[in-house]
């Protein structure tokens, strides 16, 4: 394990988010709060010079020497780190009182979960709202690329930056979209700031105040979910809810796609089929909740606005609600839950599983029944006519075990806490898929500060898991890990 | 620059190693996945899997937006087919390749426009006629030249009795009574540009420039002597083999193969009737006593096998041949390697590799490029040679008023054919030529970049 160069990039990622802390300073200022200017202006001090001891004084000497462990290893602890030193603020500006909650409600946000403690996020300063929709945005697309794109890429062997994207970002085969690295980075954020800002004018001129399209751009952009209101988007006008729904939509694609489309290929994009499963899925799920639905709601517009800002919010796992669905059929309410699971396109700034996955997932095992069936026939795994590596399978296979196995231990914890069996499972599964709020006591109209301490930091460390997509985070409790050679 | 490198072998990633370095956006066809893999895992470049004289992957690697296609693969037809298919897919497309096979190479210059090659290369020749160099001027373990300085770059090692073990390298000329300078030290696998004040150590190999005469004169001193071979024993039938054989006779140079493939043996034969060819394990140091290695002036290791070659030169050494070549495809066990007698080394990769570098900097900056460039110490340093032209910044100026780059030396002014190691008092003016030596952290595309202003 090659120590010095983990202090050195998890240092470089906590200057880094001293930086981001300068913008909710400036809300805080510009708002007139001069409590929470001061919160943030001793966080940004405090993470500032832990940073600065990680960075340059206690990774001195670092050598070259960067795995595929060191890769996975550096990206659990930066995440851990992170969420540690972005909750100072909460408590230092006297919002969240305890620490361990403002740890929970930051690492939903920098993991883009969404799921909250604060009853009603009203009361709340504009520092803390403008920090947590910040924190949605932030780790959406990754504060580890964010790092690759702005450090300067040059010398010999530098490869192992693809080690870091690899864990950092989501999807089965994650790979680079030009040669350079940072090129990579750059044109990833680039795209990524120029949907927001796009989604910042929509909702703007639909007559959101300029603050609110902000937060709600930067949760949608991140599909965090973290609202400046305390019913998410319910009150907001239909033109406001569809906006967010085809952005959270647009959000939840591989932006790899975006570049294709500015290549001017746009014929593959049609021929994508994680991209075709996908729509398929929204708008399949969409029409089934709409007619499920239809008894609840005046007009059919109403009911399909309503259920599909509810398909796109869980399947992009971004958790914004229009509608208490928790009071919907349970016909609905499961396939919600299902939509939880499966999640957005790999690559993009979605959690769940991934639409590549589990399209690998159903090809493997229809492969796999044919086998059954034909026990000498040689089949090939093929997506977009390209043949999947048996490694990727493997692996997708792996990921799934350790997937089920970790929803099923942490609904188990859960249950300690003595909520039913409905909010336990949706806890563990839109916490561990980074999607927010669930059904039950945890549904869209209530919040997750009635669970223990130890609930709360078991979630957190879910969201994480579930953000980084489970093998950096497992890695870190792998003994193998940490032995000297 | 956008390169597409097609096929990551020795040559390919040697090549890849060292373009990444110079920060060129690469792009890696290698149809073998483990291959590709270990190359995106180490550097920064971008792989794609597939056959490189297809268009689909061609197309992958973004073959109309590239300026050049360097075709490495182990097959001289893929390679040829590979750099037809890019220039049909993009005309203005650069292409570079290697060539293996002696058939070909001879009719590839006349078919360079049909083929659409702008380069070929031939690794075993280059290689044959670096050896065929040592062996014709004796002395130093390598040995190269520049085009317009009247000045080489030579390597020696520090022996434990020579009088430069322990001499600090500002009293290097007036013990030795000549004019050369130092410019890069090797010791213990690091690259080093060492200042007046560096001692010497036994077991270093260091890099000495200055002119012919003062080189000479620096050999006599050090009481190296050298006298021209006359009888060469080449082990290993190879086709390097062959291309030295062909050389070294036209110098009227004694030659005698030994090759342990019966048929290899007979279309030597045929191709070389001036040279003795003996079948027979070179390997086998009875064979080797038969032909008589005692006796003969230079020997030379150039069968495929790396660990077999340094054996029989540690061998030859045994036997007091007074000159040793050894051919490593490998250059990656050369750290190993130092403490060995195995006498001079030669990687044809490495050679491939610097002309290879060399074309792509013409290429990237027509005006200003180096005349000459030599990747030295293992490759960690730089030594290129350069013009000064009107752009020349600190034209006049005394060398000690102007700062270089940490890590780059000028080590040679030669004006009007006459080499001069530089002083605090030197100037440079427009027509002469510079050599500049760099260390691997900065790449010295034009002259003014060895300025740190």
């Amino acid at each position: 394990m090659n120590y010095k160069m983990l202090f050195r990039l998890s240092g470089r990622v906590l200057l880094l988010e001293a930086a981001f802390m300068l913008l909710p300073l400036i809300m805080s200022v510009i708002y007139h709060e001069p409590h929470s200017a001061v919160a943030f202006a001793q966080s940004i001090l405090i993470t500032l010079a832990v940073g600065f001891l990680f960075s340059s004084l206690l990774s001195k000497g670092a050598k070259p020497g960067f795995y595929a462990r060191e890769g996975l290893v550096v990206t659990g602890i930066c995440w851990i780190v992170m969420s540690a030193f972005g909750a100072i603020p909460f408590v230092l500006n006297g919002d969240i009182p305890s620490y361990i909650d403002a740890y929970f409600e930051m690492s939903s946000g920098f993991t883009t979960t969404g799921a909250s403690i604060i009853p009603n996020v009203e009361t709340m300063t504009h520092g803390t709202l403008f920090w947590r929709s910040f924190s949605n945005w932030i780790g959406g697309m990754g504060v580890l690329v964010f790092l690759l794109a702005i450090t300067k890429g040059a010398g010999k062997e530098n490869g192992f930056t693809l080690h870091i994207l690899r864990a950092e970002s989501p999807g089965p085969s994650v790979g680079k979209i030009v040669p350079k690295m940072k090129q990579t980075a750059t044109i990833l954020y680039l795209m990524y700031i120029v949907i927001t800002v796009l989604n910042i004018f929509f909702l703007f001129i639909g007559g959101m105040p300029l603050f609110d399209s902000v937060c709600h751009a930067f949760s949608t952009a991140g599909t965090g979910g973290f609202g400046v209101k305390a019913d998410s988007f319910a009150s907001y006008s239909p033109y406001i809810q569809v906006v967010t729904t085809i952005f959270m939509l647009l959000f939840g694609v591989n932006f790899s796609i975006y570049y294709i489309i500015i290549l001017k290929k746009i014929k593959d994009v049609f021929h994508d089929e994680e991209i075709r499963l996908y729509f398929f899925v929204v708008l399949a799920s969409g029409l089934l909740i709409g007619y499920n639905i239809r008894p609840m709601f005046s007009t059919v517009s109403e009911t399909l606005r309503a259920s599909f800002f509810q398909v796109a919010s869980m399947i992009t796992t971004t958790g914004f609600a229009t509608a208490d669905y928790d009071a919907w059929p349970v016909f609905s309410k499961t396939l919600i839950l299902l939509l939880m699971m499966i999640g957005a396109c790999a690559g993009s700034t979605g959690g769940g599983m991934k639409c590549a996955r589990v399209l690998i997932l159903v090809k493997s095992l229809v492969i796999n029944i044919r086998k059954n069936l034909h026990p000498r026939t040689v089949q090939v795994l093929k997506i977009n006519d390209r043949v999947v590596s048996d490694d990727v399978i493997t692996n997708t296979h792996a990921y799934f075990a350790a997937y089920v196995i970790i929803v099923a231990a942490l609904t188990l914890l859960l249950s300690l806490d003595g909520f039913s069996i409905e909010t336990n499972l949706s806890s563990a599964l839109c916490t561990f898929n980074n999607i927010g709020p669930g059904l039950g006591s945890v549904g869209p109209t209530c919040n997750f500060a009635e669970y223990s301490d130890l609930s709360k930091i078991l979630l957190s460390f879910a969201m994480i898991t579930g953000r980084l997509e489970i093998f950096p985070i497992l890695s870190l409790l792998s003994r193998r890990t940490w032995k000297k050679t | 620059m956008k390169i597409i490198i097609a096929g990551y072998g020795k040559l390919g990633s040697t090549l890849v190693r060292q373009l990444s370095g110079e920060g060129y956006d690469l792009t890696v066809i290698e149809s073998d996945p483990d291959k590709l893999e270990e190359s995106i895992e180490v550097y920064d470049v971008m792989g794609i899997e597939g056959n490189c004289a297809s268009m689909t992957a061609l197309r992958e690697a973004k073959v109309e937006e590239a300026d050049l296609l360097i075709a490495m693969t182990g097959q001289d037809e893929i390679n040829l087919l590979s750099c037809m298919t890019a220039h049909h897919m993009n005309p203005k497309i650069s292409t570079v390749t290697r060539i293996k096979n002696p058939e070909y190479s001879g009719q590839i210059t006349s078919m360079q426009g049909a083929f659409a090659l702008s380069m070929a290369v031939n690794p075993d020749f280059q290689a044959a006629k670096e050896i065929s160099r040592l062996i014709r001027y004796p002395g130093f373990l390598k040995r190269d030249t520049f085009a317009k300085s009247n000045a080489e770059i030579v390597e020696l090692k520090v022996k434990r009795e020579s009088v430069l073990n322990g001499l600090s390298l500002f009293k290097i000329n007036q013990t030795l009574k000549c004019q050369v300078l130092v410019c890069a030290v090797l010791r213990g696998g690091k690259a080093m540009i060492p200042s007046g004040d560096f001692v010497l150590n036994e077991n270093d190999r260091i890099f000495v420039t200055g002119s012919n005469d003062n080189l000479n004169i620096l050999l006599k001193n050090l009481n190296i002597i050298t006298h021209r071979a006359a009888t060469v024993l080449i082990a290993g039938g190879s086709r390097i083999g062959y291309y030295l054989a062909q050389i070294l006779l036209k110098h009227g140079i004694a030659v005698q193969i030994v090759e342990s493939k019966p048929k290899r043996c007979k279309e030597l034969a045929a191709l070389l009737p001036d040279a003795v060819i003996v079948e027979g394990d070179a390997s086998d140091q009875k064979v080797l006593d038969r032909e008589g290695i005692g006796n003969c002036d230079a020997f030379v290791a150039l069968t495929g096998i790396d660990e077999t070659n340094v054996l029989m030169s540690i061998y030859a050494d045994h036997m007091h041949v007074p000159q040793t070549i050894t051919k490593l495809g490998r250059a990656e066990n050369l750290r190993i390697l130092e403490d060995l007698p195995v006498g001079s080394t030669i990687s044809p990769k490495d050679l491939v590799t610097n002309i290879i570098v060399r074309y792509i900097r013409a290429k990237k900056s027509k005006v200003g490029a180096a005349l000459t460039m030599h990747l030295i110490a293992d490759g960690m340093v730089e030594a290129e040679e350069f013009r000064v032209t009107q752009e020349t910044r600190h034209c006049g100026e005394k060398l000690k008023d102007i700062r270089l780059k940490k890590n780059v030396l000028l080590a040679g002014i030669t004006r009007r054919g006459n080499n001069e190691i530089p002083s605090g008092e030197s100037v440079f003016l427009e027509g002469d030529t510079l050599i500049i030596i760099s260390g691997e952290d900065h790449v010295i595309e034009q002259i003014n970049d060895i300025f740190a202003d």
